[in-house]
């Protein structure tokens, strides 16, 4: 768990299929999802809440959204990756 | 039988530790040195408090996001083994409850009625008002004489304007709610200043939200006087709310500018590069890295636990106070290589200086966001922006449960 990395679109992730989860009861409207992947988070207008966008996200977003899986406060995010 | 009780008193008595801990003099950012060195030798131990009470401090980032993100972890101040921070905290916590200190699904029954006006796209809108105001302060500065402090001038003004637009609140109220506010958060307050603090703000607010229910405007006071009407809240839970988003509201962003200008300042390397960047993203980058290094609320996140936890080979019994204190965790080099450096290049994202758990900071893309804007416009305008005073000379706020400074003296190269 190193500070550096973060970044998208390294290659590495190319047939790597991603499936994204989200838990909307336990989402707490942080919105660091949405601040890092905002192509594939967004946010309920009236409270905040997760929205998913891109359930199955292309390879340069996939570092991004396990990011975003990381930070989440609420452990809201679930990612499957085969 | 005896002996037991004996070898009980005796632990009982056992000389621990007192947290909180001073910083060490000449290192005003680091952590406290014997925080740090508990989180090397023992990462979860038993402290003293002002009360004699000894709660379990937890000082790494690993153990710190496991249990602040644990169920079996309550934030209910009403409970008994609760780490109160100070005898004035304590009766506050008798007298009034915020979503704060409850647990969910109460907490979070309460907490989203207040989550929609700070979703990050809705705070993004706010971006051009808050450079203007940014700009205007600025310029207020620069027409002015030298040296000027920077709190007053800049720092404390700029989040208090933001917020109450957001709230409500007619800004020329300033003075009081920010003196209140800084008696609320003082250890040293007394019990008596502090509770008359807590009614003053709340009677204010309360005040504010009966003017709403028969004025209403597009502010958050007003939608919590709709969930008044609505039988949601009562008056005093309304008023109770809008006291923690106006006190949390500008305190920490204010702390934030304040000790971030000195922290770079103090790195004029890093400095350099902030100014000269015209990329956001490496804004937004050194604002993550300065959060980190940073870490003001420094007095500890404090909760109970529900269950025995079995944690850092130690076991925390149900009733047992928990003090988290994030600034040890965000300067853990398993996680932040050479977490002593102020590095704004590094990501820093995954810090938790706005806690962890269902209670991170519900403000925390309207803190982003101003301080983005004044770490991304002050240096370039003031590009000779320097202490007037050397760095010893500056009252930080040890006092405080917001770490920061009480005054910055600034002055520039006209």
């Amino acid at each position: 768990m190193s500070g550096a990395g973060g970044g998208a679109g390294s290659g590495e992730d190319k047939g790597v299929t991603m499936r994204v989860e989200v838990d909307v009861p336990k989402c707490v409207a942080s919105g660091q999802c949405v601040m890092i992947a905002p192509d594939v988070f967004d946010q309920r207008e009236e409270d905040g809440i997760v929205v998913l966008l891109d359930e199955r996200p292309a390879s340069e977003l996939h570092a991004d959204v396990r990011e975003s899986a990381v930070v989440c406060p609420a452990a809201a995010i679930r990612v499957v990756e085969k | 039988m005896t002996e037991t009780l004996a070898e009980t008193t005796a632990e009982a008595e056992e000389q621990l530790p007192e947290f909180p801990m001073p910083r060490a003099a000449g290192c005003p950012f680091d952590p406290p040195p014997t925080t740090r060195a508990l989180h090397t030798e023992r990462p979860v131990t038993r402290v003293r408090l002002w009360d004699g009470s000894a709660p379990w401090l937890v000082t790494g980032y690993a153990d710190q996001r496991a249990l602040l993100s644990d169920p079996r972890v309550s934030a209910e101040a009403t409970l008994p083994g609760y780490p109160h921070a100070s005898a004035g905290v304590r009766e506050n916590a008798k007298q009034r409850r915020s979503f704060l200190t409850m647990d969910d699904p109460e907490h979070a029954r309460i907490r989203r009625m207040v989550t929609g006006p700070f979703a990050i796209k809705r705070i993004e809108a706010l971006r051009p008002e808050i450079q203007k105001i940014t700009d205007d302060l600025i310029d207020a500065m620069l027409a002015g004489p030298t040296p000027v402090d920077l709190v007053h001038a800049l720092a404390l003004p700029l989040p208090s304007l933001v917020i109450c637009k957001l709230l409500g609140v007619p800004y020329e109220d300033h003075d009081f709610f920010q003196r209140n506010s800084s008696v609320l958060i003082n250890r040293h307050s007394s019990v008596e200043d502090m509770v008359g603090a807590n009614e003053a703000l709340t009677d204010y607010l309360e005040g504010l939200v009966t003017a709403k229910l028969a004025d209403p405007a597009d502010d958050m006071l007003s939608e919590l006087a709709g969930r008044v009407r609505a039988g949601e809240l009562t008056q005093r839970d309304a008023a109770n709310m809008g006291v923690l988003l106006l006190v949390a509201g500008h305190e920490t962003t204010a702390n934030m500018i304040a000790l971030g200008t000195v922290a770079l300042l103090e790195n004029p390397d890093q400095l350099a590069v902030l100014r000269e960047t015209d990329d956001p993203k490496a804004v937004a980058r050194a604002v993550e890295e300065l959060l980190r290094y940073l870490t003001i609320v420094h007095n500890g996140r404090r909760r109970v636990a529900l269950e025995d936890i079995e944690i850092g080979g130690e076991t925390i019994r149900a009733g047992d106070g928990i003090i988290v204190y994030t600034g040890t965790g965000n300067w853990d080099a398993e996680v932040f290589p050479e977490p002593e450096r102020l590095d704004i290049g590094r990501d820093a994202r995954r810090h938790i200086a706005f806690g962890f758990g269902v209670h991170q900071c519900l403000g925390q893309p309207l803190a982003r966001l101003e301080l983005q804007v004044v770490y991304g416009t002050l240096y370039r305008r003031i590009p000779t922006l320097r202490l007037a005073t050397g760095i010893d000379q500056l009252p930080f706020k040890d006092d405080g449960f917001v770490y920061g400074v009480y005054e910055l003296p600034v002055t520039w190269t006209s």
